[in-house]
């Protein structure tokens, strides 16, 4: 469960985020939509604890990042946006480090990296170095190495950004499967169908603060539009009339 | 925490075995740099100093018949005389040329001069501009007045005066430098060679963990993991120092067989560099890795990027030399408050050991004492610096 009280965030003069609230419960998936510099990326790195607001507050199962930001990490698996992988270890040598970091019991890791690789399906390149991977080789690693600990609440930046049909749709299997397994899933994504298909719960973001935040047919009544991505792009009106 | 530690370490550690190009450079460039350099200025001084007596030079002279007992005289002392060019012009010639270094002239009234005790004219042809035929005319000039000196000799002693009254003063030079002593001097710059081969072993991990890391984008997901910042950073400087240190140990390998095979007695020269003064080195020496660590990482996490960093880095790889070239241009003897500068303090002990002069143990305590210090202080600003939002730049 991931709660967004009223957060602000402001790099010198730029406002990146102004005043964003919502919540992600467990169980289901919860998009956070926008344009590019809309602030997701700011507001996701601050759940993550990267960042600390400049006001407001955010909690992560009811612990607050910014006061407990250690052990809100600890019910974190967070992929942020362009994540890198160590290109001299092995994809499973990537895992296992931060299994190892996560805390988790020596004998216990290399049974759940063993799970992860299998889950994700990355068990044909798991043994080679990751140099050299293509992006969506890359991405799934980055998001083994998120997910090996089994976090209650999974933080994924632009998760499918650069790649193919098949990745995305693997990677859309994998979310519903965390889904059903009551984990709290949020991503963020520029992509309209993408967060269509998925979430139970969109929330729009643009210019910094939150436009309009509803399931996706509470979206299409309240704009007023059938498509969403009509609807998208009136939410985006709503906050900025000019 | 202490587990935490470890992974880092080991990970980090791994990670720059694996890359074998960075590895190679960092443990080979930076402790076989040095000995190969030292044995190039070291060949280079023997082979000058090898100079005068033991090398056979060859001179053209012109006239050599006219003076057939200087010929045997410059003989003796390893001068071959060859026919040199055929008239005057053509020897000022070859030597503008540069085709001979130095010729000689004995003009055809060089015996009648001599035996009527008019000084006889000999005529030195050479370029002084050119620093190799100045060595060349420098021992034929020598050689021309040591036969002045001793046909001198031979005049006073037939009028029946004794040789000695050429000599009112008799100037006797004591030289008080040691063999160790005078390796001194030269090998001063020795423990520059350490300083920057320990410094060498650690910059790419320096760099890696930090600038490299962003660069990368594995920082972001790094820090987003539940171990605190600290542990991170300790964790990789720890792996830093561990090359920083194999590094330092290869180059004084290195420095300890190269010296074997350098003729430095030629030289007069005897360093004391056998195992035991290798181990010492090592521990007057290993405060400097905790420094060289931290230094490298602070100066990388300013930068943003891999380029950066290499760039500020090589300018990090050159400042421990400056208080030991003070020092040496100043020629200060070694004093207490020396010790408390870091690479100053462990270049005297060292000079000190290479000489064979025993070590004041409060300096080798201060020198360890305050080089630790900087390199703790200096962890520590790294950590706070770690701690900070604009890490992720």
């Amino acid at each position: 469960m991931i709660r967004v009280d009223g957060i602000h965030k402001s790099f010198g003069k730029v406002r990146a985020v102004r005043g964003v609230s919502f919540s992600a419960p467990d169980g289901a998936i919860t998009g956070l939509l926008g344009p590019n510099g809309a602030g997701k990326s700011t507001t996701l790195r601050v759940l993550y604890t990267v960042l600390r607001p400049d006001q407001g507050a955010a909690t992560i199962d009811g612990i607050d990042v910014v006061t407990d930001s250690l052990a809100a990490r600890r019910r974190i698996g967070a992929l942020p946006h362009g994540a890198g992988l160590y290109p001299q270890l092995t994809a499973r040598e990537n895992v296992a480090y931060y299994a190892a970091l996560c805390g988790l019991a020596a004998d216990t890791i290399d049974e759940r990296v063993e799970n992860i690789i299998s889950l994700l399906e990355i068990g044909d390149f798991a043994d080679r170095r990751t140099k050299g991977f293509s992006q969506g080789q890359r991405t799934k690693v980055a998001l083994a190495r998120s997910l090996v600990h089994d976090p209650q609440n999974i933080i994924l930046d632009e998760p499918s950004n650069g790649l193919d049909v098949m990745a995305t749709r693997s990677l859309r299997d994998l979310i519903l499967k965390l889904k059903d397994a009551g984990r709290c899933v949020l991503f963020s994504s520029h992509v309209m169908q993408e967060v269509a298909a998925l979430c139970d719960d969109i929330c729009i973001i643009a210019e910094g603060k939150v436009a309009i935040d509803d399931s996706a047919d509470g979206i299409r009544e309240r704009t007023g539009c059938d498509d969403l991505e009509d609807a998208f792009v009136e939410a985006l009106r709503m906050v900025n009339p000019a | 925490m202490m587990r935490t530690l470890v992974t880092v370490f080991r990970k980090e550690v791994l990670d720059n075995v694996r890359d074998r190009r960075t590895l190679a450079s960092a443990l080979l460039m930076g402790p076989f740099f040095g000995p190969i350099l030292f044995a190039f200025v070291i060949n280079l001084s023997i082979e000058r100093s090898l100079d005068d007596m033991e090398r056979t030079t060859t001179l053209p002279v012109i006239g050599a018949e006219h003076a057939p007992n200087l010929m045997r005289f410059l003989e003796s002392r390893n001068i071959e005389i060859v026919t040199g060019p055929e008239n005057r012009d053509a020897a000022l010639d070859a030597v503008r040329t540069g085709a001979h270094d130095v010729v000689v002239i004995v003009p055809p009234e060089f015996g009648v001069q001599l035996a009527d005790s008019i000084p006889a004219r000999v005529e030195l042809v050479t370029d002084q501009a050119n620093t190799q035929a100045d060595r060349e005319s420098r021992r034929v000039r020598n050689a021309l007045h040591a036969y002045n000196q001793q046909l001198a000799s031979l005049r006073l002693t037939a009028r029946g005066v004794s040789p000695i009254v050429m000599r009112p003063i008799n100037v006797d030079e004591i030289d008080m430098s040691t063999p160790s002593g005078r390796s001194a001097i030269l090998l001063g710059m020795m423990s520059y060679f350490f300083i920057f081969a320990l410094l060498m072993g650690g910059m790419y991990l320096a760099i890696d963990t930090t600038a490299g890391e962003r660069e990368r984008g594995s920082l972001e997901p790094l820090l987003a993991l539940p171990v605190t910042r600290d542990q991170l950073l300790v964790g990789k400087i720890a792996a830093t120092c561990l090359f920083m240190a194999l590094s330092l140990c290869l180059s004084l390998m290195s420095f300890f067989f190269a010296l074997k095979f350098m003729p430095l007695e030629q030289l007069g020269m005897t360093p004391n560099f056998g195992p035991a003064t290798v181990v010492a080195a090592f521990f007057v020496l290993a405060p400097f890795i905790l420094l060289g660590a931290a230094i490298m990482t602070l100066v990388a996490s300013f930068t943003k990027s891999y380029r950066e960093a290499q760039t500020w880095l090589s300018v990090v790889l050159l400042a421990p030399t400056l208080p030991i070239l003070i020092v040496s241009i100043l020629t200060l003897r070694p004093r207490l408050e020396f010790m408390f500068v870091p690479s100053l303090s462990q270049h005297l002990l060292l000079v000190d050991m290479v000489k064979n002069e025993p070590l004041d143990s409060l300096h080798v305590a201060i020198s360890v004492g305050s080089t630790l210090l900087f390199g703790v202080i200096l962890t520590w600003i790294c950590a706070r610096l770690y701690r900070r939002e604009g890490l992720l730049g």
